[in-house]
């Protein structure tokens, strides 16, 4: 765990109450404060107009897919249990991605958006799904912003939010409010925050304190999903190959990293490629950032409210919070002594957890659910049925 | 044109974009003067340390870092010529671990050339390993350069011969550092006198690279990042024009000039080891460190190791570190200096400090 020096620790806080503005929501316990872009500040305004976008479904070319569609508030800003998002339906089939959509909870944290980071921002985040053939389908922004500078109510908005009217009005500053609106859905508050933070004793179980040893002990989980002494975003924005997906397509890869390596795609054609085909999908991080450590490795999400989000993984392949530990606990595979892949993280190895450790970490991370999103049905031990 | 299956142009203008945002670990530097048909590169992989547990258990780390090395090797586009192997594939000379790290090589898809280290010599003074990769010292050529594979990790006859009750006890000795029961490196006179009659037949002018595991100068005695007799093998490179000389056995990344002989050490797949003078207090001659690198996680198990992908251009090479967990990083020769330096933080502007703790 890191440590940081008093001195530190007094000047985040400072930092923290200079930066915070009258309308940010409480800090929840057990996280830092929210980092906001200094050219994008929040208000209650900006926050409203980034809701009223994020529901609107004309912003699809069927008009019947919003950022909510895959990120419901209802089931923690996820699809769950879709194993991965559908977006605009062809012909009365709906199209289906490649990977399982992460929550909006706590995003406002990461360093890199999407699976694969390939975005740097929730602002830039935001502008892909609505041109993504598989998720909104629209060629390209301009039917939103016909929308924006013609709706009366967004274009009162917009002029009250950026002062801006008419042609004026861009991509940035829809995708400025969307993101302004995702920085308030943070959620802590965990029984294991009210434990480990507060220091009530009675917050977790038995079982759940077993857990949390194994996390930090023999799991190694606490490795990349972090937990620090003042806070636990329970991610280190890094990117991992744990033998998800890629275990699948070992044959494929030189085919597959070939085409990345002999010619660097833009940014919109990676989202295409690999939204629109699973092997590709699989390459992971390395689809973006050309490096061999990127191969078949994806961000690791934080671990908070985890249990009410399923299914799992970037490619939602796991159903259980159970199998997701198995996973691990075999090395990084998911039938015990299947090879496991040629690019395997450093860390990943089998963990010679017994059943009883395997479910205790499970119990542990049930206990990660916030208040607001704790009467959700749990995804630990059994699956979630549509 | 198929937009998935583009020209080595549009790869080489991709490359030059992407070595400007420092990503991409191969990409192809093209100098203005360079005669682009002599223009080739190879990869380098070095000091596996297999090591065998019992039967057919392997220390698992060490396996998983040549698996993946050679895998990477594998995807390389514009393909190496050739791969060497920097030596050290065994860990106490075993013909179980080198047997297990041949099999793991067999699955590189280019030419092989072997390095002989301590670590494969020691127990059988390299009988077996000559069966899997033939003599311990040889010479080949390639699109104008003259590759030259020393056995650097020869010792006094006495030590090898005469000291130890058995074999097992003389490889356990050479394996430890600081130990005052092991014994300095050497090319010898045998191999030197063959060395000669080589260069003898090679025009001055045309570039050498030499493959040794241990450095061929003398930086640190302790841990025989040494060659006892390298002031008589830098004697016989002397008379050429470019000569770049590459070793193992470090564990990290050096790079150093004597005269007209450049210097660049490798990476290790299995470990990595400190810089000498911030760990050891014995006298030392190391190169400058310039660019230190983070200390290594110990969770991340590939953190701090690599291997390399070689471009050789205009008779000198340019050292391209695929390095886990840390920023990829180039040294090349600077025509400029007269020697190699790193591509990006040689400038003092540009370098990164090192992370002191986890």
């Amino acid at each position: 765990m890191k440590q940081i020096s008093f001195g530190l620790i007094v000047a985040l806080g400072l930092a923290a109450t200079a930066a915070r503005a009258a309308d940010a929501p409480a800090q929840p316990l057990g996280l830092p404060p929210v980092p906001i872009p200094a050219d994008n500040p929040q208000s209650p305004e900006k926050i409203a107009l980034g809701d009223k976008l994020f529901h609107d479904k004309r912003f699809s070319s069927t008009k019947q897919v919003a950022c909510d569609t895959c990120h419901e508030k209802a089931k923690a800003f996820t699809d769950s249990p879709l194993h991965v998002s559908e977006g605009i339906a062809v012909r009365g089939k709906k199209l289906t991605g490649t990977r399982n959509a992460p929550t909006v909870v706590n995003a406002a944290y990461f360093d890199a958006m999407f699976w694969d980071g390939r975005s740097p921002s929730l602002e830039d985040q935001s502008q892909h799904p609505f041109v993504n053939p598989v998720e909104m389908g629209l060629k390209d922004h301009q039917p939103i912003l016909k929308i924006v500078r013609s709706d009366p109510e967004y274009v009162r908005a917009f002029d009250k939010v950026f002062g801006k009217k008419g042609a004026q009005v861009s991509m940035k500053e829809v995708e400025q409010a969307i993101a302004a609106f995702e920085r308030t859905q943070v959620a802590g508050d965990s029984p294991f925050d009210r434990y480990f933070y507060a220091g009530d004793p009675k917050a977790l179980t038995e079982a759940q304190k077993r857990g949390f040893d194994l996390f930090v002990n023999k799991g190694r989980c606490v490795s990349c999903h972090v937990i620090e002494q003042t806070q636990a975003l329970f991610t280190d924005n890094r990117f991992h190959n744990i033998g998800v997906g890629i275990n699948d397509i070992q044959k494929d890869v030189p085919e597959l990293a070939g085409a990345f390596l002999q010619a660097k795609a833009t940014l919109a054609e990676v989202d295409r490629r690999v939204l629109g085909d699973k092997r590709t999908s699989e390459l992971g991080r390395f689809a973006i950032s050309r490096e061999f450590e990127g191969l078949g490795a994806f961000k690791t999400p934080t671990l908070r409210n985890v249990a009410v989000t399923p299914p799992y993984m970037h490619d939602g392949s796991k159903k259980t919070l159970k199998d997701v530990v198995v996973h691990y606990n075999n090395g990084g595979v998911t039938k015990e002594g299947d090879p496991v892949n040629d690019f395997l993280s450093g860390g990943i190895r089998p963990l010679n957890l017994t059943d009883q450790e395997v479910d205790d970490l499970v119990s542990f991370m049930e206990a990660l659910t916030s208040p607001q999103y704790a009467s959700l049905p749990s995804g630990a031990r059994t699956e979630v049925k549509p | 044109m198929n937009p998935m299956v583009p020209s080595r142009r549009d790869f080489l203008k991709g490359a030059a974009a992407a070595a400007a945002a420092g990503v991409v670990p191969m990409s192809v530097v093209k100098l203005a003067f360079a005669d682009a048909a002599q223009d080739f590169t190879f990869a380098y992989i070095s000091d596996a340390h297999i090591q065998q547990i019992s039967g057919a258990k392997f220390v698992h780390n060490w396996d998983r870092g040549l698996i993946r090395a050679v895998a990477e090797t594998n995807l390389l586009n514009p393909k190496p010529d050739f791969v060497m192997f920097g030596g050290d594939l065994g860990q106490l000379g075993r013909k179980a671990e080198l047997d297990h790290g041949a099999e793991m090589l067999s699955k590189l898809r280019y030419p092989l050339h072997c390095v002989m280290g301590e670590h494969d010599y020691y127990l059988d003074l390299g009988e077996y390993w000559s069966k899997l990769f033939g003599p311990h010292h040889y010479t080949f050529d390639h699109k104008g350069v003259h590759f030259v594979v020393l056995n650097s990790i020869l010792t006094y006859d006495d030590w090898t011969y005469n000291r130890w009750p058995s074999a097992e006890q003389r490889m356990l000795e050479m394996a430890g550092l600081d130990n005052p029961n092991g014994s300095p490196f050497m090319v010898g006179e045998k191999q030197r006198a063959w060395l000669q009659a080589d260069l003898d037949k090679v025009d001055k002018a045309t570039p050498v690279v030499v493959f040794s595991h241990s450095p061929l100068q003398k930086l640190y005695k302790g841990w025989n990042f040494w060659t006892e007799d390298a002031e008589e093998v830098q004697a016989l490179l002397k008379p050429f024009e470019k000569v770049n000389v590459i070793y193992g056995h470090v564990h990290q990344i050096q790079y150093n000039q004597i005269g007209k002989i450049a210097f660049n050490a490798v990476m290790a797949t299995a470990w990595p080891w400190p810089y000498p003078q911030s760990y050891a207090q014995a006298q030392n001659a190391m190169p400058v460190l310039t660019v230190p690198m983070n200390r290594a996680n110990p969770f991340f198990e590939r953190d701090a190791t690599g291997w390399q992908f070689v471009d050789v251009h205009t008779g000198r090479v340019a050292m391209k570190y695929n390095l886990y967990n840390n920023t990829n990083r180039t040294v090349a020769w600077n025509p400029g200096t007269g020697k190699p330096e790193d591509s990006v933080f040689q400038d003092p502007a540009k370098r990164i400090p090192p992370q002191v703790h986890y």
